[in-house]
């Protein structure tokens, strides 16, 4: 759904979502690369279990949340990507691991 | 302007001062209610929402029973079940020591013929809390005991006691109570109104009330803190409460945790603000992070505290002025009132309609405190 | 900066490094007082100056000058010795002046003398039908990932709302060689008539004329429909289509892949509102605002506001209030420090001012979109509709706080962020009384979660348990 522009030179940063590596950019936040990556939903609503995802951008929707490197309910658009991060999305999960 | 009169005027839409004027509409009297903010505003509607029998003092024991019989059928009296909920509540001991006082405690309240509270031993704890650390090793049990939603229950017997023709006047405020021939008159920021008896239940605010017809209380005025989680996982039934170390704890069906146990923050009641002790917060939260480790990912999303009294020895005013005939009072629950308003309610309308009651009151009379001079504020 | 260790007690704390943050700190910072930059974000800039100093952007034009002017506050802050800290959450402020800080998966307390609030703007909730699909995100989400990652939407792509940004972001995208299938203009019908009495103003600001610019350069690339009601999203796990109604009242539908929502921006009053900080209802503006004197001084002693969190005014007014209320704080502070600028940043700022009017008027969401039919779900963390709020005030609920008790609205994790002021306006409807009468959702901190964990190994400073000495 999203492309990068052509001449964006940016170092390459490799991290795991649910299991699997993707390549985002530094200066990526964990949002955006789950966008540049294809993922369509980051969580489910915890009242529906509807499919969420980054919807604002810059911390106020709250609908990137994600687990990252073990620590839940962190807002997505607000953590920077670093090589070698686990992001764990809460699909099909409730809005918060205990 | 004539004033209005009624056969009673209540100070204060709280928990106490909605069921109260419930009560006393359904034994057909005619109710005035007046309130500075809204019902439910303060500690009645941003409470944690406990209804406990359990660990209470021994002169509350019977306005506590009288209310849990009102709070199982709590529907039929305000046409809402409150969020009421009955999962037992438990108090926990955290060493052998605090287990053995414990022991001592329900035999004494056996022997007075109390048996709501239950002494459980470690396989019970970990049987009815699953969760709860392996080092605990035991605690009480009262079953019968729940938890239901404060400010829903609060609005429930305002609406009904509005239905039974209770006026309520919010956003009004009680500026003065003087003698007029045989009836009070109150002066408010909306005009006088004029009743043989008045109630006053104005909550953190009620000191003034009590001051003003000469009956000064020593009175603090407190800011209870409470925060709430984010959903998690269903893992407990009951309300938790520790001794020691101050700590209530409960889950709502919805998943959210609601962590309080009477933390105190700064409360500014001309202003109807509260600061928050995040450092005490933290002690909250060390504590559960401690008991239950299922908890230590929980996010914390919400933190407040309500504006509520407190008397010197921890228990209520309940019953007449001495001073000043047909008032009466209804304070300083302790932050422990939510649970005793139904029934403290009925047994206020009782006193005020027949000038009796068999609930015994004796110990939460305000005469306990003739001689104080001044509030403590 | 990183390995950013805290003092527990600083002369001034400023929060957000936007406009007005990075103004503000090198005013007060040049004095000589010990001052902390926290923000939350990557880096400095805030929203619209995001990632200043590393977008991958390389061509100037496709952002363009606005955004680039931004480097020069970042220089100055750099200068000015303040302590800057990114990546940092402040999730509370209370009246005593106390904060409650975030970073590095720890928390602690910092206690200041004095507090700038400069936490910015966010973009008004816009509930239509369908909004929660994935797929469907604000217009300025598009630009953050434009500014920060260098990414464009890449599907079938729709534009849909009212006001400045929405061509703004438009035109990047088109210059950063993106498509956009179609603009759905929501501006009402006789919007320019109701705005012409507050035109002198914006006529003579330099907004007018690049505005218009803007347009055309939009308006030859890509088809706009104008006076567009009735916007629904429609899809089953992420976004198919959006539907509309023309002016004409003809419905028609749109395969959409993503769908940009952008009606306007409203001060991000969370911090100051948690603070205690008193905030009025804004008539034009549709939104609160804090009720600040000239140089950003609130309700609270030792509380100022700055920047659009103070009301909307764009970036450049952003920088000059900054700037003000800086040096209203080392007045506080240094007595006899003298600063001759006062007066003619205050002109500046009134020169900036004037072109708002105009813009608020003419850009003002219609009612259907801020308060919607009765199936939209307005509160999304807890999925409430309008008809639910609608029925809650029949029912005798007069303020959004006392709806918290029947619906959970505001209690979810974005805490009403993205429902406060559709049910203020809903309530204000329904109950047939003004907004600012209705009030506003009570904000409790903390207004970020923090883990249970976090909160329990945060170490109590001295300093947090000891009344602070202000002055």
């Amino acid at each position: 759904m999203f492309k990068r522009l052509p001449d964006c030179p940016a170092t390459a940063v490799i991290l795991t979502v649910d299991g699997r590596a993707i390549e985002a950019r530094e200066g990526d936040s964990v949002a955006a690369a789950l966008l540049a990556a294809g993922f369509a939903q980051t969580r489910q609503s915890a009242v529906s279990q509807s499919p969420r995802a980054p919807y604002c951008m810059m911390g106020v929707c709250f609908e990137c949340m994600v687990t990252v490197d073990g620590v839940a309910n962190r807002q997505g658009c607000m953590v920077p990507v670093r090589e070698g991060m686990r992001i764990e999305t809460l699909r099909g999960r409730r809005e918060i691991s205990a | 302007m004539a004033a209005e009169s009624a056969d009673v005027v209540v100070i204060g839409a709280g928990i106490h001062g909605c069921s109260t004027a419930l009560h006393l509409a359904l034994r057909g009297a005619s109710v005035i209610v007046i309130e500075k903010d809204h019902a439910g505003r303060h500690a009645s509607g941003v409470n944690a929402g406990g209804v406990r029998q359990l660990a209470r003092h021994v002169a509350e024991i019977p306005l506590s029973i009288a209310s849990m019989e009102i709070w199982e059928r709590i529907g039929d009296l305000v046409d809402d079940d409150c969020g009421f909920e009955c999962h037992g509540q438990v108090l926990v001991a955290e060493t052998e020591a605090e287990l053995e006082e414990f022991g001592v405690r329900v035999a004494d309240l056996q022997r007075r013929g109390f048996t709501h509270e239950e002494l459980i031993d470690k396989a019970e704890l970990q049987r009815v809390l699953p969760a709860v650390a392996e080092t605990c090793p035991g605690g009480i049990i009262s079953r019968r005991d729940g938890a239901a939603q404060p400010y829903r229950t609060t609005q429930a017997f305002r609406r009904a006691a509005s239905r039974h023709g209770v006026r309520f006047l919010e956003g009004v405020r009680v500026t003065g109570l003087a003698r007029s021939g045989r009836a009070w008159r109150i002066g408010t920021t909306s005009g006088d109104f004029l009743a043989p008896k008045v109630v006053n239940a104005a909550g953190a605010w009620a000191g003034r009330f009590a001051a003003m017809i000469g009956e000064p209380v020593p009175l603090e005025v407190i800011a209870p803190m409470l925060m709430i989680t984010s959903r998690v996982e269903r893992f407990i039934d009951p309300v938790v409460i520790l001794r020691s170390r101050k700590l209530s704890f409960k889950q709502f069906p919805n998943g959210t945790v609601l962590i309080g146990g009477g933390h105190l923050g700064r409360a500014f009641p001309e202003a109807n603000r509260t600061i928050l002790d995040w450092g005490k917060l933290q002690e909250s939260a060390r504590t559960v992070w401690e008991l239950f480790p299922v908890m230590r990912e929980a996010a914390i999303v919400r933190a407040w505290a309500g504006i509520e009294a407190r008397m010197r020895d921890d228990i209520p005013v309940v019953g007449p002025s001495h001073k000043a005939e047909g008032i009466f009072h209804q304070f300083g629950f302790s932050a422990h009132g939510f649970q005793l308003g139904p029934g403290t309610g009925a047994v206020m309308a009782e006193l005020l309609t027949t000038g009796r009651t068999n609930v015994p009151l004796q110990a939460l009379d305000i005469g306990r405190f003739a001689g104080h001079s001044r509030a403590v504020v | 900066m990183s390995g950013h260790e805290f003092k527990d007690a600083y002369d001034v704390v400023v929060v957000g490094a936007g406009a007005a943050g990075l103004a503000a700190a090198a005013e007060i910072a040049r004095a000589g007082l010990d001052t902390l930059l926290v923000d939350e974000n990557a880096g400095p800039g805030g929203q619209i100056y995001r990632a200043i100093t590393t977008t991958p952007v390389r061509k100037r034009e496709i952002l363009g000058d606005e955004f680039w002017n931004g480097a020069a506050l970042v220089d100055e802050v750099r200068s000015s010795g303040a302590s800057v800290t990114q990546t940092a959450t402040v999730w509370s402020l209370d009246a005593d002046l106390m904060l409650g800080i975030s970073w590095g998966g720890r928390s602690r307390n910092v206690s200041a003398r004095r507090v700038v609030v400069a936490t910015g703007a966010m973009e008004r909730p816009f509930p239509i039908p369908g909004w929660i699909l994935p797929g469907v995100m604000t217009a300025g989400a598009v630009q953050t990932l434009l500014k920060s990652s260098g990414l464009l939407p890449a599907g079938r792509t729709v534009v849909a709302g009212t006001g400045p940004l929405l061509w703004l972001l438009s035109a990047q995208i088109l210059r950063a060689g993106g498509a956009i299938d179609a603009i759905l203009d929501t501006t009402p019908r006789g919007s320019l008539t109701r705005a012409l009495p507050y035109a002198s103003g914006f006529l003579l600001s330099p907004l007018f004329a690049k505005g218009l610019a803007l347009r055309s350069e939009v308006m030859r690339k890509v088809r706009v429909v104008r006076h567009v009601t009735e916007l629904v999203a429609a899809g089953g796990d992420k976004l198919e289509t959006v539907t509309f109604a023309t002016r004409q009242g003809a419905k028609a539908t749109l395969p959409a892949d993503a769908l940009l929502l952008h009606q306007g921006v409203v001060p991000n009053t969370m911090l100051a509102m948690a603070a205690g900080v008193a905030h009025r209802w804004d008539e034009r503006q549709l939104c609160w605002s804090p009720v600040l004197d000239q140089d950003g001084r609130s309700s609270i002693e030792g509380i100022f506001v700055a920047g659009d969190g103070a009301g909307i005014a764009g970036a450049l007014a952003a920088e000059l209030r900054g700037r003000l209320a800086g040096l209203a704080v080392v007045r506080d502070l240094r007595p006899g420090y003298e600063s001759s600028e006062t007066q003619s940043i205050r002109q500046k700022l009134q020169r900036e001012e004037r072109a708002r009017p105009f813009l608020d008027v003419m850009f003002q969401p219609p009612r259907e979109m801020r308060a919607p039919a009765d199936d939209t779900i307005v509160c999304r963390c807890e999925e409430v509709t309008a008809g639910e709020v609608r029925k809650a005030a029949r029912l005798g609920c007069a303020g959004p706080n006392q709806l918290k008790a029947f619906l959970r609205t505001g209690m979810g994790p974005c805490q009403g962020r993205l429902c406060g002021l559709t049910l203020t306006e809903l309530l204000a409807e329904a109950n047939g009384v003004a907004p600012g009468e209705v009030g506003h959702l009570r904000v409790r901190p903390p207004v970020k979660p923090i883990s249970l964990s976090e909160l329990a190994e945060m170490p109590v400073s001295e300093a947090a348990t000891k009344a602070v000495v202000r002055g």
